[in-house]
């Protein structure tokens, strides 16, 4: 395991043949009551998001990956990967959490979203 | 509106009668000389002018009465009419120059008679029983919809237009009917026997009886109307009689007033009677010894009549020639001057091809047409129409005349039609489904700066249903817009300019073999596509090379991809097959077993005839299937561009109706469909006789049994804009409804675009194209057929089985649990 990934903010969630090209796979934490999306790109880039559409809360995991976005399946709302924001005309944005693929390995940072949750409840 | 000065200068001009006729001629006269005369109308109806030809339509409960009014009571007002309704004239004193309404005497410079006529009653006993009604106007129509409310049988009297539609009326109110007709074919006044008797073939076919050469002889009955007695001692029941065997003008006012009548009320050309100061028009008149029923020829006596009131003293009344056709859903029927040969010196061309139900006949006298037959395809009638007001010689084309116009200039026998959009009037009617006329389309245009074809049809709505008026809107279009382009084939999304069609075919004629060649091939502008090209191109592929390609499930829908359907809650539902609509304890006992254990928290019987597990989590999806396969359920597909049910009825093995197994073929037609990939969805049904309880006629495909056989309607559909099925085919056996359901079903697969259903595919290519394909080329249907099972072969296995047994496992596991 590389030094980097050793940070306690840092957990394993799998491998990135895990997921296919252009494919995605949930995670969920028990921490967070909303299931974390983790996409892998046509290009292996990996990106994570909360897995719910900011238009009628669809899981975003069952979307087409398409570049560095993903379609969203109840309504068709392009979401960025990269940055959440959905793409104009449509408005809003879902929270994204922290990735680093390492050897193979794919790690979340999921810090911020509990210290969230926790704050909600 | 109304000039104070003008109103004591005024003629006055007295209306006794307030149709279609007498209305048409004063808005001709309005439009020519508004303020000549102060005008009284008097109606017998308590309603405002309203379409009596579409009084069917409001008996077959496809319009209101709403619906068909012309000129609503707001209209009388605004122009200034003075409307008495409900108060019928008694009496005309020509010499006064006055008519009796009530207890007054009404004073008229001018007087137009517009009586219309009276429904002729044969001479027999039971006339006036309750339950013998004409069909004539609203309230004979309200009678017999109440009728139809609280009784079952009725028998129709008369075979004509007329009753023919009242038939069809009350069969789609659903009550049983018989229509009596004294000639031995239908409609022989506007059909000849051939075209008649392919009408009542199919009128047959749906569930209306016959009785022709009937000659009734009594109506039964006591107290009310039992049912009708012919010469030859045959009895036929029913609760309601409708008397509809022709029309009389109606002429005693004018009769007793002392004006020449015959057989009507004679006018001459000027549409004036034998009195200078009385006009009339409609069917209550008599010219030239024609009197009149169909409202072509009147509304050019209303326009003559009109311009005659306006002072116009050159008007002269020519009858035109008189076309006809019947309003009953999905039959085609025109016919137009005459019905055959008069003698040696005529010719008749004729084609007929009974098994699709066409027929088309032309009748010339020298170089020119002087009628025309026609049934099934109608499409040509306009021109026959146009060749015979022109007296147009078709000697050049004659060859290719029976054919229709397309055909004539295809061989470049007649110039192509050219749309002229500056002559169109701002009132002609370019969108027949949805009513919308140039004007406001035009209007739509210019205020809203539209460029496409759809955005004009998202505003007028002009274009948007049957799409058969689309080169008109788009000439219009062009014509205001300059050169604005309809592209036949729009590209498929934002990353590329090819459509849907040149993709298909490029993919077939390349020879591109997987999503990522066709990208390159055709310049894709984006690396990886997106949710709108991906899965087309990946349906595409699987269309083109259905041995060889392999399924991208990453560019299916997620439905597909998962076979379950995703709900807005992000659980999913889990539809097994049940084949033509059938089950048993063991299958039941598993659903039932299935819902318990899994807790299950909706269980739905769906509209195909199967039944819907809601509310299923993803990952228990496999574990669902695998106890489902146990009791020998598999997928239903009710989440795929796919087949999804063959509905059917219970046929011929129980019910008392059912001419052939229409069960046991539906079965067959889906064990033979099931697992197919097509452009959209696509839903079947099998109906066991023409009751047609299976729905049919709104299915993608429908075979209705009747006892020669087997009827196949294809293209309906019951969505957002229904539709109902065109008749492709009637076949005989088994064998053939297979054949023809997989070669169409083929067809549709090789060329309709993708998430296009097969409704607006048909109503794009026209059914004439898909019989050509099918029905006329025997070796293309088997070759289609053919391709059809191949392409069947790799995909008949069951994909819940499938991952039951642990395929695609990743798909239903999550990642990792933490924290």
């Amino acid at each position: 395991m590389p030094a980097a990934t050793r940070d306690l903010d840092w957990i394993e969630v799998g491998r990135l043949d895990d997921i296919p090209q252009r494919g995605a796979r949930r995670v969920r934490d028990a921490g967070i009551a909303l299931p974390i999306a983790v996409f892998r790109t046509a290009d292996d880039a990996v990106f994570a998001l909360i897995d719910r559409c900011p238009h009628k809360a669809g899981p975003l995991s069952e979307g087409i990956v398409q570049g560095c976005a993903v379609a969203c399946p109840l309504h068709g709302w392009v979401i960025h990967l990269d940055n959440g924001e959905a793409e104009a005309p449509d408005e809003g944005r879902v929270p994204v959490v922290p990735v680093r693929l390492a050897d193979g390995a794919i790690w979340l940072s999921l810090r911020h979203l509990r210290a969230a949750a926790r704050e909600a409840a | 509106m109304m000039d104070d000065g003008a109103f004591f200068t005024r003629e006055r001009l007295v209306v006794v009668g307030n149709g279609m006729a007498a209305m048409r001629t004063v808005e001709e006269l309005l439009a020519r000389s508004p303020a000549r005369y102060h005008i009284t109308v008097i109606g017998s109806e308590p309603h405002p002018n309203y379409n009596r030809i579409m009084l069917s339509s409001v008996l077959a409960g496809e319009k209101t009465v709403d619906d068909i009014v012309i000129n609503p009571y707001a209209w009388y007002a605004e122009n200034g009419v003075k409307l008495v309704t409900g108060s019928p004239i008694t009496a005309i004193d020509p010499a006064a120059k006055t008519v009796t309404v009530g207890e007054t005497a009404l004073p008229y410079d001018k007087l137009l008679l517009a009586t219309g006529s009276k429904p002729l009653a044969p001479p027999i006993p039971g006339l006036g029983l309750p339950g013998v009604r004409a069909f004539r106007d609203i309230a004979d129509v309200d009678a017999m919809i109440e009728a139809s409310q609280q009784h079952r049988r009725a028998v129709v009297i008369g075979g004509g237009l007329l009753g023919l539609e009242a038939a069809w009326g009350l069969k789609r109110r659903g009550m049983s009917v018989a229509v009596v007709h004294l000639m031995a074919t239908l409609m022989e006044r506007q059909l000849d026997a051939t075209a008649g008797e392919l009408l009542q073939r199919d009128l047959d076919a749906r569930g209306i009886a016959f009785f022709t050469n009937g000659q009734t002889e009594e109506i039964l009955g006591t107290d009310k109307a039992e049912g009708v007695r012919l010469a030859d001692g045959r009895e036929v029941p029913a609760d309601l009689v409708v008397l509809a065997i022709g029309i009389r003008p109606n002429i005693d006012l004018a009769r007793a007033a002392g004006l020449d009548v015959n057989r009507g009320l004679l006018v001459g050309d000027d549409m004036r009677t034998s009195d200078p100061h009385i006009y009339a028009v409609g069917e209550c008149i008599e010219h030239n010894g024609q009197v009149f029923g169909l409202v072509a020829p009147i509304w050019e006596q209303a326009e003559v009549c009109g311009a005659r009131l306006a002072g116009d003293e050159a008007a002269v009344y020519v009858p035109p020639p008189v076309f006809t056709s019947l309003k009953i859903t999905g039959v085609d029927v025109f016919s137009a001057g005459a019905l055959a040969a008069a003698d040696e010196s005529d010719d008749e061309i004729t084609l007929h091809d009974a098994k699709r139900g066409v027929y088309k006949k032309v009748v010339l006298r020298g170089d020119r047409i002087v009628g025309s037959v026609l049934y099934g395809q109608v499409a040509d009638g306009p021109w026959y129409v146009q060749l015979m007001r022109e007296k147009a010689d078709i000697s050049a084309f004659r060859d290719q005349l029976v054919f229709g116009r397309a055909f004539a200039e295809a061989a470049g026998a007649v110039p192509e039609a050219k749309i002229d959009v500056s002559a169109m009037p701002d009132a002609e009617q370019v969108c027949d489904c949805n009513g919308v006329s140039k004007g406001p389309i035009c209007e739509a245009i210019v205020a809203k700066e539209l460029t496409t074809l759809d955005a004009v049809r998202a505003h007028t709505k002009a274009s948007a249903s049957c799409g058969m008026c689309t080169p008109k809107v788009v000439a219009i279009l062009e014509y205001l817009g300059g050169a604005v382009a309809y592209n036949p084939d729009p590209p498929m999304c934002k990353c590329t300019e090819h459509g849907h069609d040149a993709v298909r075919r490029a993919i077939v004629e390349q020879g591109l073999k997987t999503i990522a060649d066709t990208r390159a091939a055709l310049g894709w502008k984006t690396s990886d596509g997106c949710q709108k090209c991906r899965p087309a191109l990946n349906y595409y592929l699987l269309c083109a090379w259905p041995d060889t390609y392999r399924d991208d499930a990453q560019s299916r829908f997620v439905n597909e991809r998962v076979h379950a359907n995703i709900q807005k809650d992000g659980t999913f539902s889990v539809v097994p097959r049940m084949w033509g609509g059938l089950t048993n304890s063991r299958e039941l006992r598993a659903i039932a077993d299935v819902a318990e254990k899994y807790a299950i928290p909706t269980v739905k019987v769906t509209g195909g005839q199967r039944i819907d597990l809601l509310g299923v989590k993803k990952e228990k999806l496999p574990a669902v299937w695998g106890e489902l396969n146990e009791a020998g359920l598999v997928s239903g597909h009710a989440y795929g561009k796919a087949l999804r049910t063959v509905k059917t009825c219970v046929g011929s093995e129980w019910c008392r109706f059912g001419t052939q197994d229409s069960t046991g073929l539906g079965v067959k037609v889906e064990k033979m469909c099931w697992g197919s990939w097509t452009p959209h969805k696509v839903k079947l049904a099998v109906s066991g006789c023409p009751r047609n309880c299976a729905e049919a006629t709104i299915k993608d495909i429908g075979v209705v049994c009747v006892d020669a056989g087997y009827d196949i309607v294809v293209g309906g559909n019951g969505g957002v804009e229904v539709r109902v099925t065109d008749h492709l085919v009637r076949v005989a056996t088994e064998a053939e409804v297979l054949e023809y359901v997989g070669a169409f079903l083929q067809l549709y697969r090789e060329e309709a675009r993708y998430l296009e259903r097969t409704a607006p595919w048909v109503a794009r290519k026209g059914i004439d194209y898909v019989r050509e394909r099918i029905v006329d080329d025997a070796d293309e249907r088997r070759a289609l057929h053919q391709r059809f099972l191949l392409s069947q072969r790799p995909v008949q296995s069951d994909p819940w089985a499938q991952r039951a047994g642990g395929a695609e496992a990743h798909e239903y596991r999550v990642l990792a649990e933490v924290g």
